[in-house]
C-alpha cells in the first residue's frame, strides 16, 4: 500500500472496474477507483486519509460513484458525495468527521403520491408515473428510470409512501422490475433525452446587463472569469436569486463556508419573483467548501449536474451555478499530481480540456424521454490566479461555453458592479434569441444596438482622452462619452444589495433602456444645432436618470415621464439659446 | 489514531533537504507523527508526508543538518500531531511547534486536540454580522472588520503592516467585553525586532490575554507550517470551548507558503505557479476556514493574516491564493507610503466581503453602506484624473475633474492619514467621510440618496 494525501494504491485480489466506488479501511471512506494496473488499483479517496496505514483492506462495491434520486432533494444541503449535512451536525455536531455515510434521501419520509397514468399500457423509461408536491413550487414527476421498457402491471393508487416502497411493476422482456420513487444514476454519466433543441428562449435573469447585452438562453452555458474581489460570487448568488428558472442547482466548489452559509440564511426568507415563494423552495445545493477533502470538490461538480439533469428529466428549466470551476479543475491536477502524469500547461493534466467539455456539454435545451421540454443552463465562476486571463482553465473553459462575462478589476475598484467589462465580454446567444425578443419586446434589439455601439464607440473615444484630456475633444465626441457614461452609471451598474435595484423585470428595463436612449437622440439633434455640450450636461433631468433604477419594479411606467421631461427640459435650452 | 510509543527504527535510506526516507518498518501511517533522535540523542519532530510499501517519507520540522542515515533512529508516535489545550495558555509563549518557550512548564493540557482541526460544517456556521470598530477610518468606513471574519493584511516588505496591525489589536478591544477577549499571536518566519514590536503593543494595550507562538526568521522553516496550526488550534479551544472572542494575528504567510514550497520541490512534485504546489490553496484554506462563528456557540474566531507580497505584485500566488480565501483583503500601498500617508491603506484594491451585512442603521448608521461606495467611485475616478493628469498636464482637465483631483487629494491625507494614538469613533469617521464630499459638486453624488445628502452633507 502507498499512501499520498488523497490518493491510495493498493493490491486487490478481486477483479476491480476503473470508476468503481469502493470503501477504504475499517472506517470505510468513500473512494473511486481511478487507473488500474496489474493486480494494483489506484484509489482517490473523497475522505482525509491522515491515519491511515499500509495494509489496512478495502471494499468494493461493484458499482461507480453514483447519486439517489427522488424526492426530498430539494431545499437540502448536501456536501460533494451527496452526503446531507444536516446529518453530519447530528453526528458530530458543528465539525465534520470523516467516514460518514448517510442515505441521501430520507427513508421514513412519506410522500402524497398521485398516480398519472394506470395499469396496462407499455412504459418506457422517462414516462410520468404519478406526482409528488416536493415543495411549494416543484411539482415533482415520478419517471420510469431510463432504460427500462416493458409493460406496467401494477401502479400504487393514490396515497402516501416512502422513497423505498414499491410504487409500480414493470414487466420487461427478461423480468418484473420493481420501482419505487428512488433511483441511483452514476454521477459521471449524463442522463438520455430524445433529442437536443436550440437555445432559443432567455434565461431572464433581472440584471440588467446581463439580459440587455449579454444575455444567456435556457440550456445554455456561461463563464464567469474574474481575479478575488471582482464580485464572480455575488454574482452567482444573483443569478441563483432571480433567474426565471423552475429550479436551482447551487455547487459551491471549493469556496468559503460562509458563502453557503450566507445561501442558507438567506434564501429561506427572499422571495421568488416568479411564485411568490421562498427562494430555498426551488434550490438545491452542493457545498464542498475549500477545506472539505479536495478529492470530493472534483466529484461534487458532476453531483450537482446529475441532480440538476434528473429535474430536467421532469421537464423543468433548471440552472446549474458551478462556484469555481476552477478550484474543480485544480483537484484534477492536484491528483493528476500525485499519480505522477506528465502535466501539459501549468501543472493540469492534459486531459482538461476534454473534461471541460464533458461538463459543459451536459447543459442544453432538450426534448426530454417523455417528449417534454426542459432546459438545463450552466453558469460557471472562473478563478483566473491573478487575474490573468490567458491561464489554462479560462482559455480551455472558453472554448466550451457561449456566454463570456469578464470581470473587470478596475470597476470593482471604482465599486462599479455588476464588474463586467461591456467591451471585452460577449454572448453568442444574442443572435439566437432576437426572434423570442421580437416576438416579445419589438423594440429590445434596436435599443441593445444602440447601447453596444455606444459603449464601442466609448472605448474608442476613451483611448483618446488618455492621450489629450477630454477638454480637446469636439461637443459631439463629449456628448457621446457622456451618454456612455449615463449607459454604465444609471442603466448597467446594479446593486446586488438594494431591495429594488436587485431585480430589473423587463419591463422596467425597457423603460429605462427606453429613456436614456431618448435623451442621447433628442442631444445629438440639440449638438448638431450647436447647443454647447455643458449646457446639456447641467439639465436637471440628468439626476433624474441617474435615480430612475430606484424605481420600484411596479412603477415601472413612471420611468416613461421622464420622455416628456427631457424634451421638456432640452426644448426649453433650445428656445432660451435661440437656436 | 491510537495512543501508544513505538520502538526506535533504524533503516534511514535518504535524506533530502528536509525530508527523510526509511525503509524496512511497517505500519506507519499518513500523518503520524515522528521523534527523530539525531547521533547526539537530541530529539526532533517529524511527520509522515508518504506512506510507501514498508517504507515512509518523513518530514523533519527542525531540518535535517546533522542527521546521519547510520546513527539516527526514528520513533512513530502513533499519534497524527496534537497539541495540549488549556485555559493556561493565555499569557504564554510558545515555540512554532507549541512548546513553552518562556522557561516555564507546560501548561497541564485539558485535552489535547489534533493541529489540523476539522472542517466546520457550512450549514452549523453563524453568519459574521457584528461590526468590530478599529478605529481606523480606512477600514472601519470603507473595509469594515466583522467579528468572525478573515481579513488579511497585504503588505510589502518595508512597509508598516506590524504597526497597522498592532494599532488594530489596540482598537480592536471592545470595552465592557475584555473578560472574554483574547489575541492568539502566530510568528512564521518574522524578525527579532518585529517580535518585540508585537511584544510591546500587547503590552501597552494593557491585554494580557495574550498567547504568542513564535517561530522567528532563525529558526527552523519547516516548523513554520505546523505554526499557524498550533496557534488556530489553541485559538479554537479558547473560542469554541471556552466561549472567548478570539482574534488571531498570524505573520508571515510569504514565510509560511516558502515552507510550503521547500517541502515540495524536495519531494519532487510537480510545481504549478513560482514552484509553488498546486496544493498550495487547498493548503491554505484550511487554516483561513478555521476562523468563523458557530451557530450556538458563545465564542468567535476572527483572523487577520499579515502577509509581504513579494516585489509588491498582488498576482503573486501567495497574496492571490490568499485574496480568493479570505473574505476580502487591507493593502498597503508603497506610493502612499512615500506620498507620507499612514497608515498607507489602498482602499481601492481593499474589501471587505462581509461589510454589506455587519453595517448599516443598528450597527454603525444607515448611511454607511451609501457613502462607502460614493467615496469609493470619488476616489477610483480621482485616480484617473491623476493619471490622466499626469498626461495633459493640470491645466487642460475640466472643472469637473479638477475638483475630483482636489478630492482625492484630501480623502488621502485627512480621510486615510491618521495618527497611531488617534482611535475614530465610527460616526467621527462617517462624518468625516461626508466632510470629504464636500469637495465635489451635488450633482456628482450619485451613490447616496438626496435624503442622505440633506441630511449629512455639511
Amino acid at each position: 500500500m502507498w499512501i499520498s494525501g488523497p490518493v491510495v494504491r493498493v493490491t486487490t485480489h478481486q477483479p476491480a472496474r476503473m470508476m468503481e466506488m469502493v470503501f477504504v479501511s475499517e472506517e470505510r471512506l468513500i473512494g473511486e477507483i481511478i487507473r488500474l494496473r496489474g493486480d494494483e488499483a489506484i484509489i482517490q479517496v473523497y475522505e482525509d486519509t491522515t491515519g491511515l496505514e499500509a495494509g489496512m483492506p478495502v471494499f468494493g462495491t461493484g458499482a461507480p460513484l453514483s447519486v439517489e434520486l427522488g424526492p426530498g432533494l430539494v431545499s437540502t444541503i448536501y456536501d460533494g458525495l451527496q452526503r446531507p449535512l444536516a446529518k453530519f451536525v447530528e453526528r458530530s455536531g458543528p465539525w465534520i468527521d470523516r467516514g460518514g455515510r448517510f442515505p441521501s434521501l430520507d427513508p421514513v419520509r412519506r410522500w402524497a403520491f398521485r398516480p398519472a397514468t394506470s395499469a396496462g399500457i407499455t412504459v418506457e423509461g422517462g414516462m410520468v408515473l404519478g406526482t409528488v408536491q416536493e415543495s411549494a413550487v416543484i411539482t415533482h414527476r415520478i419517471l420510469v428510470p431510463p432504460r427500462v421498457r416493458g409493460t406496467l402491471r401494477w401502479l400504487a393508487p393514490e396515497g402516501e409512501y416512502t422513497v423505498a416502497e414499491p410504487i409500480a411493476s414493470i414487466q420487461t422482456a427478461s423480468h418484473e422490475t420493481t420501482v419505487t420513487m428512488r433511483h441511483s444514476w452514476p454521477v459521471r454519466m449524463a442522463r438520455p433525452v430524445r433529442r437536443r433543441l436550440r437555445p432559443s428562449i432567455p434565461l431572464l435573469t433581472g440584471q440588467r446587463i446581463i439580459d440587455a447585452l449579454f444575455p444567456l438562453a435556457k440550456g445554455g452555458t456561461a463563464m464567469i472569469p474574474g481575479g478575488f474581489g471582482t464580485g464572480k460570487t455575488v454574482m452567482q448568488h444573483q443569478l441563483a436569486k432571480w433567474s426565471d428558472a423552475d429550479l436551482i442547482v447551487y455547487i459551491g466548489c471549493g469556496e468559503r463556508g460562509n458563502e453557503m452559509t450566507n445561501v442558507l440564511k438567506e434564501f429561506p426568507h427572499l422571495e421568488d419573483p416568479k411564485s411568490g415563494r421562498p427562494l430555498i423552495e426551488r434550490t438545491i445545493l452542493v457545498a464542498n467548501t475549500s477545506n472539505m477533502p479536495v478529492a470530493a470538490r472534483e466529484a461534487s461538480i458532476y453531483t450537482g449536474l446529475t441532480l440538476a439533469e434528473y429535474y430536467r428529466d421532469m421537464g423543468l428549466d433548471v440552472a446549474v451555478m458551478a462556484d469555481s470551476t476552477s478550484r474543480w479543475a485544480e483537484a484534477l491536477r492536484e491528483i493528476s499530481g500525485r499519480l505522477e502524469e506528465m502535466p501539459a500547461e501549468e501543472g493540469f493534466p492534459a486531459y482538461l480540456g476534454t473534461r471541460l467539455a464533458e461538463f459543459y456539454e451536459r447543459a442544453g435545451r432538450v426534448e426530454t424521454l417523455n417528449g417534454q421540454e426542459g432546459s438545463l443552463s450552466i453558469i460557471g465562476a472562473v478563478s483566473p490566479p491573478g487575474g490573468d486571463l490567458s491561464e489554462p482553465v479560462t482559455q480551455q473553459t472558453r472554448r466550451f461555453v457561449r456566454c463570456f462575462w469578464a470581470l473587470d478589476r478596475e470597476l470593482a475598484s471604482a465599486r462599479h458592479f455588476p464588474a463586467i467589462q461591456p467591451v471585452e465580454s460577449y454572448s453568442e446567444y444574442a443572435q439566437d434569441l432576437l426572434n423570442w425578443w421580437l416576438d416579445h419586446e419589438p423594440e429590445w434589439a434596436r435599443l441593445r444596438e444602440h447601447v453596444v455601439d455606444l459603449l464601442r464607440r466609448d472605448r474608442r473615444l476613451q483611448q483618446l482622452v488618455k492621450l489629450v484630456g477630454e477638454e480637446a475633444l469636439p461637443d459631439e465626441q463629449k456628448l457621446a462619452l457622456y451618454a456612455a457614461r449615463l449607459w454604465r452609471e444609471a442603466f448597467l451598474q446594479q446593486s446586488a444589495f438594494e431591495p429594488i435595484d436587485r431585480y430589473t423585470t423587463v419591463e422596467k428595463q425597457l423603460a429605462m433602456m427606453r429613456v436614456i436612449d431618448h435623451w442621447y437622440e433628442r442631444a445629438s439633434e440639440l449638438i448638431k444645432r450647436h447647443v454647447p455640450f455643458y449646457r446639456l450636461a447641467e439639465l436637471p433631468v440628468n439626476e433624474r436618470i441617474m435615480r430612475m433604477k430606484l424605481t420600484p419594479n411596479e412603477e415601472a411606467a413612471t420611468i416613461l415621464h421622464l420622455v416628456q421631461e427631457i424634451d421638456t427640459e432640452m426644448e426649453t435650452l433650445a428656445q432660451s439659446l435661440q437656436v | 489514531m491510537r495512543r501508544l510509543s513505538g520502538t526506535a527504527c533504524r533503516g534511514l535510506q535518504e535524506l533530502h533537504g528536509p525530508l527523510l526516507v526509511i525503509e524496512g518498518i511497517s505500519g506507519a501511517a499518513y500523518g503520524e507523527m515522528v521523534q527523530v533522535r539525531d547521533p547526539h540523542g537530541e530529539l526532533r519532530y517529524g511527520r509522515v508526508l508518504e506512506v510507501r510499501p514498508q517504507a515512509a517519507v518523513i518530514e523533519v520540522f527542525e531540518g535535517t543538518a546533522g542527521l546521519g542515515l547510520q546513527d539516527t533512529t526514528v520513533q512513530f508516535l502513533g499519534t497524527t500531531f496534537e497539541l495540549g489545550v488549556s485555559p493556561e495558555m493565555i499569557g504564554r509563549v510558545f515555540d512554532g511547534l507549541g512548546r513553552p518557550n518562556d522557561g516555564l512548564p507546560a501548561p497541564p493540557a485539558v485535552v489535547w486536540r489534533d493541529i489540523n482541526g476539522r472542517a466546520i460544517n457550512p450549514l452549523a456556521r453563524d453568519y459574521p454580522r457584528e461590526f468590530i470598530q478599529t478605529g481606523i477610518s480606512a477600514i472601519d468606513g470603507m473595509n469594515s472588520l466583522i467579528r468572525g471574519q478573515k481579513l488579511p493584511i497585504f503588505s510589502g516588505a518595508g512597509l508598516p503592516h506590524n504597526e497597522l496591525a498592532a494599532q488594530l489589536i489596540r482598537f480592536a478591544n471592545l470595552p465592557g467585553e475584555s473578560q472574554r477577549f483574547a489575541i492568539v499571536f502566530g510568528a512564521m518566519g518574522i524578525k527579532h525586532d518585529e517580535a518585540a514590536l508585537f511584544r510591546e503593543a500587547f503590552a501597552i494595550s494593557g491585554l494580557q490575554k495574550v498567547a504568542m507562538f513564535l517561530n522567528l526568521a532563525d529558526e527552523p522553516s519547516i516548523a513554520r507550517i505546523i505554526t499557524p496550526r498550533v496557534a488556530l488550534t489553541a485559538a479554537e479551544y479558547l473560542a469554541f470551548d471556552l466561549g472567548m472572542h478570539v482574534l488571531v494575528v498570524l505573520t508571515d504567510f510569504t514565510a509560511y507558503g516558502e515552507a510550503v514550497r521547500e517541502i515540495a520541490t524536495s519531494k519532487g512534485e510537480i510545481p504549478s505557479r513560482k514552484g509553488y504546489p498546486g496544493y498550495l490553496y487547498s493548503d491554505l484554506a484550511s487554516i483561513y476556514e478555521r476562523a468563523g462563528r458557530i451557530e450556538g456557540l458563545s465564542g468567535s474566531i476572527t483572523l487577520v493574516p499579515i502577509l509581504t507580497m513579494p516585489n509588491d505584485d498582488i498576482t503573486h500566488p501567495i497574496p492571490d491564493l490568499t485574496g480568493y480565501i479570505t473574505e476580502g483583503q487591507i493593502v498597503l500601498d508603497r506610493n502612499l507610503f512615500r506620498k507620507g500617508i499612514r497608515p498607507p491603506i489602498n482602499v481601492l484594491p481593499s474589501l471587505s466581503r462581509l461589510m454589506k451585512d455587519g453595517i448599516g442603521a443598528g450597527s454603525t448608521r444607515d448611511d454607511h453602506a451609501h457613502l462607502a461606495n460614493q467615496l469609493y467611485a470619488a476616489y477610483a475616478r480621482a485616480g484617473q484624473v491623476e493619471r490622466l493628469a499626469a498626461i495633459v498636464g493640470e491645466e487642460e482637465l475640466s472643472v469637473v475633474d479638477k475638483r475630483y483631483l482636489a478630492f482625492g487629494e484630501r480623502f488621502e491625507r485627512e480621510f486615510v492619514a491618521q495618527g497611531p494614538d488617534e482611535d475614530r469613533s465610527i460616526t467621527a469617521t462617517l462624518d468625516l467621510g461626508w466632510r470629504m464630499l464636500t469637495e465635489l459638486p451635488k450633482e456628482e453624488l450619485t451613490r447616496v440618496t438626496e435624503e442622505e445628502i440633506k441630511e449629512h452633507l455639511p
